[in-house]
């Protein structure tokens, strides 16, 4: 994934460039799903996309927060469970830590599971004493009789503690105050992990032999630990950019110092696992002085639990919720499209008449406002209804902590396949979007799993789908319009979802026993107590984060696309148009495949977004020059008739359409995130041959 | 009473005390960062539909783990 030092270095946080002196720079810490991002939101009114499950944040996001003597720089850094482990999340956190030397920590915890939150309080401590503690979801502990005493707490880490709700700016109020004070002067005296004797008297050794060879150095105590358990040794140079691991007096240091604690009788096991084991202890004791009550997993988190991860219910009801959610989006996506279009329709009107102001020849006009701005129009207004609600819906899901139970109920079959629990999210995210399903990958730890869940993402059906399957299963397939026509549309909808499901595993399955031969790494999913989602919340960010990001992408491919399906339309070459003849081209292959060379060709060009897919078909067929809305549905099942379509050709078309390659965003974005070529001509090939052998089957077998 | 050796062996519903993380388990690190150290309570309290993972709270949170890891965790015997 390119952990590069342009990603952790002073690069990573955008808003340090115009740092002046009385800036605070403040990092957010935490384990995963504490609201750690929430709060920071709050603070920085910047919208940042969080999630309820773990692994979501990988990228520094960076705001500013400004009071009345103070400015703030804040960091919200990814969320981990220990700074040791090998995780991209950990290792940007304890860079960002260690080389980045923050002014102040704030530690987010969740008041639901404190015990844990509080050894990565202590591993922070261990490299700065400047920190607050935030012991946030307070409510929640409260609605669950869990009593925190937060005075004791302070009292027994020596920090400040704050208790907040993560949706209320009035519970922190206080948080820049202790700010401020842990920045001027930082705990020393706060509680770290408690380790033997012995293993103190080591560490103490090679932080003696640190102190003589780099005075200037920083972090020694933390340092010392490091060498003693010999972890993270590739990274310690870059860590500590003093240090050099080859200096032969530094080995001989770190050998006298194992010498010692071997004649004590410590095997390097040993000595990992006491230091591994050193700030959980060191937590119990502390949780077990300050806090009272159950823990946060309760009586209702485990009735939902016993429907949603059940024998007989898991699947049904995992199965009926995504199809309502898509039911849903298909739904009410419809009117907001048809609004759009027309609005799009009327600027276009208006576009036409300022270039016949300005006098634009007529073939320009033709080509920028019939050929691009139609595409162009035509995209948006298909694909962001159905984005706009599916991500919100889909996020209103995460925020709830419904997530990884998905993960948890797959996980098996994923195994199997050789690939991760966590590969069933991202296919869910590209039920709205491949290139977002993509892009969401990076939730997956292992880079082998990664890139099968990137190349097997376009398996799944996304939103720019939908139109050609709704369209295309009711003119030919569905009982016809009103409610019975919905229901056999939601009924197709789920099976679509179901082959491809299945098709995902199959393509997974072959992946992992060939090019990315390997065995499935191993993880632990935690799976949090579900919360009320904060709904305001997710409709902004989910609005700003996903469905912008995906649009900005379309958009800069539908204008060249536009542009190049008009000059096809439009140039005639003998008499007839370059589309027909590409066409007549693809034809003998086509109908081998049960379909015709128009249609093949509408997949082709309608590579930059699957949305304009059926208006280039249409468009074909009546051998226009420009793109055209489907108007009356019984108008356009006639139009295909009449060119020779029938049940087959709706059947191998809609297989072809969940089968081929991704669009062009998709592609771009595999690109990104696989770094490969090589790969990403496999996430195209791939679906593509599905696609192939299963129409061809389809064309022998009627 | 059923004596239970591995963490695996925990039925759903019971709880045991953990000894000993097997040394060649990849994640055993991770583990114990989470919680799971010798001493620790473990108790197990579901499955996933298909039998593998299950979930088990470790000090306060839900974490499901597959049967590759809890076959490795020793437990002590009651």
């Amino acid at each position: 994934m390119g952990l590069t030092n342009k990603s952790t270095g002073a690069n990573a946080s955008k808003g340090q460039n115009n740092i002046s002196d009385t800036n605070v720079r403040v990092a957010f810490a935490g384990n995963p799903n504490v609201g750690k991002s929430t709060l920071f939101n709050l603070l920085t009114g910047m919208s940042q996309h969080t999630g309820n499950w773990p692994g979501k944040t990988v990228s520094l996001a960076t705001g500013i927060y400004r009071d009345k003597s103070h400015t703030y720089n804040l960091t919200d850094l990814p969320g981990t469970y220990s700074l040791l482990a090998q995780s991209p999340e950990e290792e940007i956190a304890r860079s960002y830590l260690l080389r980045q030397n923050p002014d102040c920590v704030v530690v987010v915890c969740d008041a639901t599971c404190l015990e844990r939150n509080l050894s990565l309080v202590l591993q922070i401590t261990e490299i700065t004493q400047s920190v607050v503690v935030c012991v946030n979801l307070i409510d929640e502990a409260k609605k669950k009789n869990i009593r925190i005493n937060t005075k004791k707490l302070s009292q027994l880490l020596g920090l400040p503690v704050v208790a907040t709700v993560a949706t209320s700016k009035k519970t922190l109020s206080t948080l820049p105050r202790f700010i401020d004070s842990a920045t001027q002067s930082s705990y020393a005296d706060c509680a770290r992990p408690q380790y033997p004797t012995p293993i103190k008297e080591a560490a103490k050794l090679i932080s003696s032999c640190l102190y003589n060879m780099y005075p200037n150095i920083q972090n020694k105590q933390w340092l010392s630990l490091r060498l003693l358990d010999d972890v993270l040794t590739s990274e310690l140079e870059y860590l500590a950019p003093d240090i050099s691991l080859d200096n032969p007096r530094l080995s001989q240091c770190i050998s006298d110092a194992k010498a010692y604690l071997a004649q004590q009788g410590f095997t390097p096991e040993h000595i990992h696992d006491i230091i591994t084991a050193a700030p959980v202890h060191t937590a119990e004791n502390i949780y077990r002085s300050c806090v009272s009550g159950n823990c946060g997993y309760s009586i209702k988190d485990k009735a939902i639990d016993s429907i949603v991860t059940s024998r007989i219910w898991g699947f049904p009801s995992m199965l009926v919720l995504l199809g309502f959610i898509l039911w849903l989006t298909v739904t009410a996506a419809n009117y907001p499209s048809q609004l759009l279009s027309q609005f799009m329709t009327y600027t276009e009107g208006v576009l036409l008449k300022f270039m016949e102001l300005i006098g634009s020849p007529p073939l320009v006009t033709s080509a920028l406002i019939m050929g691009v701005y139609r595409t162009l129009g035509w995209i948006v207004s298909v694909m962001l209804p159905p984005m706009a609600i599916f991500f919100p819906l889909f996020t209103l899901l995460e925020d709830m902590g419904y997530l990884p139970r998905i993960a948890y109920n797959l996980d098996l079959p994923f195994k199997k396949c050789r690939a991760c629990g966590k590969q069933a999210l991202t296919m869910c995210m590209g039920l709205g979007c491949n290139a977002a399903g993509v892009v969401g990958c990076r939730i997956v730890d292992s880079p082998r799993e990664r890139m099968l869940a990137v190349m097997t993402n376009s398996f799944m059906p996304c939103n720019g789908k939908f139109p050609i399957l709704i369209s295309v299963s009711t003119m030919f397939l569905a009982i016809g319009a009103g409610v019975l026509g919905q229901i056999g549309c939601a009924l197709i909808l789920t099976m679509v979802l179901v082959i491809c499901i299945a098709a995902t595993f199959c393509a997974t399955w072959i992946l992992s026993h060939t090019i990315l031969n390997g065995m499935p790494s191993s993880y632990a999913l935690e799976m949090p107590p579900y919360r009320k989602p904060r709904v305001w919340n997710i409709l902004v960010r989910s609005v700003l984060d996903r469905t912008i990001f995906v649009l900005g992408r379309a958009a800069a491919v539908a204008a060249p696309a536009g542009l190049v399906i008009w000059l096809m339309a439009n140039i005639s070459v003998g008499g007839s148009s370059l589309l027909n003849i590409f066409a007549e081209f693809l034809d003998p292959f086509a109908s081998l495949l049960g379909l015709d060379g128009v249609i093949l060709m509408a997949f082709i060009l309608g590579t930059p977004a699957n949305e304009i897919v059926i208006p280039i078909m249409l468009m074909a067929y009546m051998s226009g020059s420009v793109l055209s809305d489907t108007g009356a549905i019984d108008g356009v099942r006639q139009l295909l008739i009449d060119n020779g379509w029938t049940i087959k050709t709706a059947v191998c078309m809609l297989s072809f359409a969940i089968f081929h390659w991704p669009c062009a965003t998709t592609l771009l974005t595999v690109k990104k995130e696989t770094a490969s070529l090589k790969l990403t001509a496999v996430a195209a090939i791939l679906p593509t041959l599905f696609g192939i052998i299963l129409c061809f089957i389809i064309n022998i077998l009627t | 009473m059923n004596s239970v050796n591995n963490l695996c062996d925990l039925p759903v519903g019971g709880k045991g005390t953990v000894q000993y993380i097997s040394d060649h388990l990849s994640i055993r690190t991770r583990l114990m960062e989470l919680g799971l150290i010798e001493g620790t309570e473990v108790a197990c309290i579901g499955t996933s539909p298909l039998g593998d993972p299950r979930a088990y709270m470790i000090r306060g949170a839900v974490i499901a783990l597959r049967s590759e890891e809890t076959k490795n965790i020793k437990m002590r015997s009651v």
